[in-house]
C-alpha cells in the first residue's frame, strides 16, 4: 500500500519486478540506474549471492517529480527468482502497490514462467491482494536472442500463456540492450499512479 | 486499520513526541517506517545524514526476516532487536502489526535507558493514531 504523506505531500509507491529466477529482473533495474542518473537520489541496493543472484532483493528509489502537488517517490524493487526463496519473495510483496511480470522469452523457460506467475497469484492472495486487481504489466524479456539463433518463444504464446485471463499490457523487451525498458517502467507507473490518485482526490 | 494516510496534524504531533522524547534525549535519528518499507516520519538531530528510503527498505526486510525466523522457531516474536556497532546502535521497536520504530543512537546512552523512553512513545504514537 503507497504511504500518502499530506503534510510533506509526499506519495511513495511500491513496484516489484516479479518473474523466474534469471529471467532479467535486476538487469532491469540495472538500466534503469544507469540510464536514469538525474532522477535517482540514493545508490542502488542489492542483496546478492557470491555467485550474484538475488539473495534478497534489489531497490532503487526513483523520483518521479510533482503530480497535483505531490512528490511522487517510486520504490523499485526486484524479488529473488530462485524456487526456494518463496518466503523472501512473499516478504518483498508485502504492501505492493504495482507490478512488472518479467517473463523469459527463451523457449526452454516456458514452464518456470507459468509456474511463477502461478505463484505471484497465490503470494498476493496470501495478503488479500488480487493479480486480477492490483496494477499489472507483463514483460517478455531477452527478445534479442532471436537474432543470435537462441529458440524463443512467439509473442502469441507468450500471451496464451501469461497473459489470456489478465488481459494487462504488455511489451517485449531486451533488459540487457535496454529495449522497452523505460516503456515497461513508465506504463507501470502511469497505471500505479491512477490507481492511487483516487486517494488524492 | 487504514494507516496509508495519514493526517497532517497528526503527523506534527507525531513528530513532536518523537522530538521531545527521543531526539532531545540525544539520540541521532528517529523513524518510523511501515512493513512494506514506506517512511511514514523521520527526526534526525540536524547532524546525521542518513539516506533514509534505501534505510527504510532494509529496516522492513531486516524486521520481517527476523519476524519469520522467529514463527519457524515457535515464537511469537522476538521482542528486543538491536544492533550494536562501535560508535552506532539501531533499535527497532514495533509500534503495532504495520508499523515500526527505528533508533539510532551513539554511545552517550544506555540500552535500557533508551528502551524506557521508545515504551513511553510508542504508548503516546498509539493514542495519536487511535483518535483518527
Ligand atoms: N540476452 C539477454 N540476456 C539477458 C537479458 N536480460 C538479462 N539477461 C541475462 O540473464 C542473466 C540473469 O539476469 P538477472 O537480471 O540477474 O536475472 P534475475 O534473476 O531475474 O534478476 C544475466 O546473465 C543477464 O545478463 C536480455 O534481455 N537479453
Ligand atoms: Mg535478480
Amino acid at each position: 500500500m503507497s504511504f500518502i504523506n499530506l503534510k510533506d505531500k509526499i506519495v511513495q509507491v511500491k513496484i516489484v519486478y516479479y518473474g523466474p529466477g534469471r529471467c532479467g529482473k535486476t538487469t532491469n533495474l540495472e538500466y534503469i540506474n544507469k540510464t536514469y542518473r538525474k532522477q535517482i537520489v540514493s545508490e542502488m541496493v542489492s542483496l546478492k549471492t557470491h555467485g550474484d543472484r538475488t539473495l534478497f532483493f534489489d531497490f532503487l528509489p526513483f523520483d518521479m517529480g510533482k503530480i497535483k502537488g505531490y512528490d511522487i517517490k517510486i520504490q523499485l524493487y526486484t524479488v529473488p527468482g530462485q524456487v526456494k526463496y518463496n518466503a523472501t519473495r512473499k516478504l518483498v510483496l508485502r504492501g505492493v502497490d504495482g507490478i512488472v511480470f518479467v517473463a523469459d522469452a527463451m523457449a526452454k523457460q516456458r514452464e518456470k514462467n507459468i509456474r511463477s506467475l502461478n505463484q505471484l497469484h497465490e503470494n498476493l492472495v496470501s495478503y488479500k491482494e488480487s493479480i486480477f486487481k492490483i496494477p499489472l504489466v507483463m514483460q517478455y524479456n531477452k527478445v534479442d536472442l532471436k537474432e543470435h539463433g537462441i529458440p524463443t518463444l512467439p509473442i502469441e504464446v507468450l500471451e496464451k500463456d501469461l497473459n489470456s485471463r489478465l488481459k494487462v499490457p504488455y511489451f517485449e523487451a531486451s533488459a540487457i540492450t535496454g529495449y522497452n525498458v523505460a516503456t515497461t517502467l513508465k506504463k507501470i507507473i502511469s497505471s500505479t499512479v491512477i490507481s492511487i490518485q483516487k486517494k488524492l482526490l | 486499520m487504514n494507516y496509508g494516510i495519514v493526517s497532517q496534524e497528526q503527523l506534527e504531533q507525531i513528530d513532536t513526541i518523537l522530538t521531545d522524547k527521543l531526539i532531545k534525549l540525544g539520540v541521532d535519528c528517529v523513524i518510523i517506517i511501515d512493513m512494506a518499507g514506506n517512511i511514514i516520519t523521520a527526526k534526525d538531530n540536524g547532524e546525521s545524514k542518513y539516506d533514509v528510503y534505501s534505510f527504510a527498505a532494509l529496516a522492513a526486510g531486516n524486521f520481517a526476516t527476523v519476524d519469520a525466523m522467529a514463527k519457524l522457531v515457535g515464537e511469537q516474536e522476538f521482542s528486543l532487536l538491536f544492533h550494536k556497532g562501535q560508535d552506532s546502535n539501531i533499535h527497532f521497536s514495533k509500534i503495532d502489526d504495520e508499523l515500526l520504530l527505528i533508533s539510532m543512537f551513539g554511545k552517550d546512552i544506555s540500552l535500557g535507558f533508551l528502551r524506557l523512553n521508545v515504551v513511553d512513545v510508542i504508548d503516546k504514537i498509539r493514542l495519536v493514531w487511535d483518535r483518527k
